[in-house]
């Protein structure tokens, strides 16, 4: 074989597929050889399942050489945060409180990847439940970036992304809740793109904050995005706050994008997140990229102004009340009764005793934390001061996006305002872990889409421009996250992740 | 088993003045549960009629039941109360194994319908009972104790849990405390949950069957002295299930505070079990220092708000109320209103209305259930309805009594027929042979053999004591084992008596 399988995009697999010059199984075994050899190093699966994934491939193959209609996505591999839910394949989201449990049921994400004919790889490593930036806080041990092993991959997506970067799954699904998604697919060179809110049917997905929490596609190119965004997305009657009305199509505006042509676009730069006299935490490699990202943006013929949205600055705050509080119940479940991991219960404790121990064995201490700090912010007495506050802050940033897409198309800013930190910079200092999610956090609040496309390297490590639009708009983010990829791509000769394949 | 001391009711009412106040759950009799599409049927094996969203699995979702929301809705109009035109859902938080989430998805401050009131009558008074709200909520699953003596967690073994309850649709409809009704408030209690279990029955929204509990009461007691301004501690009674318990519950409570009270002992604020076997209460959880429940919005599910047209529509749509179908059938059926209140007491009201619907006279439908039918549930021990007859077969009976087919000494024994499975009216008067005779020659043999078994009678009767013929009477009607019209036999006695 001449080409690298792994390095392809899955716009390149699928014409390899249909083309014939290669099979499912010859591409699920490429990325499972692949896992193999590099992920004792990265860390990114949780779970992998090559005989049932090479099953799967083989089943493809069979139906596409008896001439039988196949999905659109036929033996596309995919790689799955483990938070999602899949039937009869282990899920723990990261946690030693659901290790060994096999779910009797598909997530919709899953059940509509499974539906286009697409092979699943495994599962991928995450921070428990969802909670963190860094993939640190998963009870499995950390995952390791492909950029620098020792540096964080981002998180709580950080083995999705790191799969996808390190060339151990083509493409994956991650969810964001504050974050999630983009901010590992900046800091591993991917595109990551947060649905609106209600975009992404949220059945299945096991909650962290429910009036936050989105799937979204991380991958190597926009287009993928795009398509990926296509086959998951879509209302859901599972999922009361699925959105029942027609989307634009996404592939075509990552097309358009694509064209270079972006004459006519209004591009917000939103001061609060990086420009002037709002640039503490950030670092100047970072805000260098971005603000060439944003000149590229205006040579391809956007009109870009400022934009401030002072309720920003609250966003932080308000997030972490929001999430938190929602985390404390959501979580309630995990009690030792009917799944997953109960201690204790050896006739001597009551019951009370008996979940407690499960809980505290079972969580670990930034689960706790949050735990913690939702009950506070939950209780009598308490509520009005921290999750009505909150609530309102809520209100006051979908007003500041309100005002800003009065007078512009989209909004931009740095995905994050570092780059990929070392492992273990942060573990023992929260409030600088929770700084990591500064420029996410507002879209998130607002249920608002976002995209994160690379936008060049500071110190040799990605860095991603974020792409905020209107609700429902989530096809501006394709196309002007596709325009300045071309511009990239162009500029550069190949593909970001070119520069990361010719280190290895 | 209880040892509490009690007060002489008469003399608890004449020192203290009771205030009551109910919360009560009433299952929805929906195809399916709240939050998911599992099936409701009762009795089912435990843990058949679950999926991932009623066992709270990880990442599964609810989505509101619209059947449950407009039935909630149709109460709430037929309780008067406003309908909110904004309304959500809410957590209410807490670890029990019996609730899969970790938390009852409830209505906390925003719920459905609040503000409507509720009439009843207690011997011929009208009390009114103002209902605070009705929101809706999910059941939760049920806990067996296997083990141990009493069937309670203490003592027992181990538990299981069966989660087929868990998520069926729950409404709650909460009564403003119910003051100044004294001596009465026992059955003022106890008719508001049958008026009300009525009109759920009518609008056909729970079979509100109280030993199934589809309907269930927590019930609220305190007692104040006399002329105080301040309301007392109240106790709240859980688990109330059923209308001669409610009634009891709020008896004892008040027999049982006002001794305490006489003591100078305070009472405590916490719920209370109670016992069907003693009609007593006994102290369970403490509410001194209120559980924090930890409410929130419900954000995994969309705002309710119910459309304004809508509301109007299901207002227009909503049946004949028990109330005023009670003022149309006395009005129609000629009844005073002592004599409707047995009817209803009696819980043959419906009987009574399919009988006459099935043709019978309402004079004589009513005579039949309240008479000789309500003897016969009363000595099997059984309600009215119960009773192996259907209001149909009451109709034929009536019908055969005009006919003169059956007198109503044979009617008994038609109905002692019917009563043990051998047919329609009609069939068991064919089968036992219990029509009336006619003048036949079997009568006239009767009338003859009874005449020349009493010679010193025939001699009385033709001596002018024609009050003696009676005796004649009884023998030929013993004769005919009650088969022959009484007036018939005189009449054929005195023409061959006195000829």
């Amino acid at each position: 074989m001449s080409t690298d399988l792994t390095r392809l995009d899955v716009t390149g697999l699928r014409a390899a597929l249909a083309d014939g010059s290669t099979s499912a199984v010859e591409v699920t075994q490429a990325h499972l050889d692949a896992i193999a050899a590099r992920d004792g190093a990265l860390n990114s699966y949780l779970h992998v399942d090559g005989e049932t994934a090479l099953a799967t491939a083989a089943d493809v193959d069979r139906r596409r050489a008896a001439g039988e209609e196949l999905g659109a996505l036929a033996g596309v591999p995919v790689a799955l945060k483990d938070v999602v839910v899949t039937d009869g394949v282990p899920t723990t989201s990261g946690s030693k409180i659901l290790e060994g449990w096999r779910p009797p049921y598909d997530a919709t994400v899953a059940e509509r990847l499974k539906a286009a004919g697409t092979v699943l790889l495994g599962k991928t490593n995450m921070d428990e439940f969802a909670m963190g930036s860094s993939t640190e806080n998963s009870a499995y041990g950390p995952t390791r970036n492909p950029w620098d092993h020792d540096r964080i991959p981002g998180g709580s997506s950080g083995g999705s992304s790191a799969a996808v970067a390190g060339f151990l799954a083509p493409w994956s699904i991650g969810t964001d809740t504050g974050g999630s998604i983009r901010q590992p697919a900046a800091v591993t060179g991917l595109v990551g793109h947060k649905p609106t809110y209600g975009s992404v049917s949220r059945y299945g997905l096991i909650a962290f904050s429910s009036s936050l929490d989105q799937a979204g596609p991380m991958t190597r190119t926009v287009a993928d995005a795009a398509l990926m965004h296509e086959v998951i997305g879509g209302y859901d009657h599972r999922d009361s706050t699925s959105i029942d009305a027609p989307a634009a199509p996404y592939v075509e505006a990552a097309r358009q994008g694509a064209t270079g042509d972006l004459s006519g676009v209004t591009v917000g730069v939103v001061r609060e997140l990086g420009g002037d006299g709002h640039t503490d935490g950030y670092e100047p490699g970072v805000l260098a990229a971005f603000r060439a990202g944003v000149e590229q943006l205006r040579a391809l013929g956007a009109e870009v102004r400022e934009v401030s949205c002072p309720s920003f600055d609250l966003a932080l705050a308000a997030y972490y009340l929001i999430a938190p509080s929602e985390a404390s119940s959501n979580l309630s479940r995990f009690d030792g009764v009917r799944y997953g991991l109960r201690v204790g219960d050896d006739g001597s404790r009551d019951l009370d005793e008996v979940m407690a121990a499960t809980r505290a064995q079972g969580f670990g201490p930034e689960v706790k934390r949050r735990i913690i700090l939702g009950t506070y912010a939950l209780s009598a007495g308490y509520y009005d001061a921290y999750y009505g506050q909150a609530q309102k802050v809520r209100t006051l940033i979908g007003g500041d996006f309100a005002s800003a897409f009065a007078d512009v198309d989209v909004l931009v800013s740095p995905t994050s305002p570092i780059v990929a930190f070392p492992i273990g910079q942060r573990v023992d200092d929260p409030l600088a872990m929770y700084a990591a999610d500064l420029c996410t956090l507002p879209a998130s609040l607002a249920g608002l889409p976002a995209i994160s496309v690379p936008c060049g390297l500071s110190e040799g490590l990605p860095v991603g421009l974020q792409v905020m639009a209107p609700a429902m708009a989530d096809d501006r983010c394709y196309r002007v996250a596709a325009a300045l990829e071309a511009a990239q791509d162009a500029a550069r000769g190949g593909r970001f992740l070119d520069q990361l394949a010719a280190r290895s | 088993m209880s040892t509490d001391r009690l007060l002489e009711f008469d003399d608890v009412v004449a020192r203290y003045e009771p205030v009551f106040g109910l919360e009560t759950h009433v299952e929805l009799g929906t195809a399916s549960k709240m939050f998911c599409g599992c099936a409701t049927t009762f009795g089912a094996e435990p843990n058949t009629q679950t999926c991932p969203v009623c066992l709270a699995l990880p990442g599964a979702l609810p989505v509101a039941n619209a059947t449950a929301i407009e039935d909630t809705i149709r109460i709430g109009l037929a309780l008067g109360c406003r309908i909110a035109t904004w309304s959500r859902f809410a957590r209410k938080n807490y670890f029990y194994p019996d609730i899969p989430k970790g938390f009852q998805t409830s209505q906390y401050d925003e719920p459905l319908c609040t503000a409507g009131h509720l009439d009843v009558e207690v011997d011929g008074e009208t009390y009114r009972v103002e209902i605070e709200r009705v929101h809706l909520e999910e059941d939760t699953g049920k806990n067996l104790h296997v083990g141990g003596a009493t069937g309670r967690i203490h003592g027992a073994d181990h538990s299981l849990v069966d989660f087929n309850r868990a998520g069926i649709p729950l409404v709650e409809i909460v009564t403003r405390p119910v003051p100044g009704v004294g001596a009465k408030a026992p059955e003022v209690a106890r008719a508001y949950v049958a008026e009300l279990r009525e009109i759920l029955l009518a609008l056909g929204v729970s079979e509100v069957r109280m030993e199934q509990g589809n309907l269930r009461c927590d019930v609220n007691t305190s007692l104040a002295p006399v002329g105080s301004l301040e309301w007392g501690t109240r106790t709240e009674t859980k688990n109330v299930n059923s209308l001669r318990s409610v009634e009891r519950s709020v008896r004892y409570e008040m027999r049982r505070q006002a001794a305490l009270l006489d003591d100078g002992v305070r009472i405590l604020q916490e719920t209370r079990h109670f016992h069907e076997d003693t009609g007593s209460t006994s102290a369970g959880r403490s509410k001194e220092e209120a559980t924090d429940y930890r409410y929130f919005p419900e954000p995994d599910l969309v705002p309710i708000a119910p459309d304004a047209a809508w509301v109007e529509q299901l207002r227009a749509a909503l049946p004949e109320l028990p109330a005023a179908r009670r003022a149309r059938l006395r009005e129609e059926w000629g009844l005073s209103d002592t004599e409707m209140a047995w009817l209803v007491n009696a819980d043959a009201l419906g009987l009574v209305t399919d009988t006459v619907a099935a043709g019978a006279d309402p004079a004589d439908a009513r005579k039949w259930w309240l008479g000789e039918l309500s003897r016969r549930a009363k000595d099997d021990g059984v309600e009215l309805a119960e009773l192996a007859i259907t209001p149909a077969q009451v109709a034929e009976l009536c019908a055969l009594v005009v006919a003169g087919t059956v007198n109503d000494q044979l009617a008994r024994q038609v109905l002692d027929g019917v009563l043990a499975g051998e047919g329609s009216p009609q069939q068991v008067v064919d089968s036992r042979g219990l029509a009336v005779m006619g003048e036949s020659d079997e009568l006239g043999a009767a009338v003859d053999a009874a005449i020349a078994g009493a010679p010193e009678v025939v001699e009385k009767v033709r001596g002018g004591k024609v009050a003696a013929l009676g005796a004649l009477v009884g023998a030929v009607m013993k004769e005919t084992r009650g088969k022959a019209d009484a007036a018939t036999v005189r009449r054929m006695l005195e023409e061959r008596v006195l000829g």
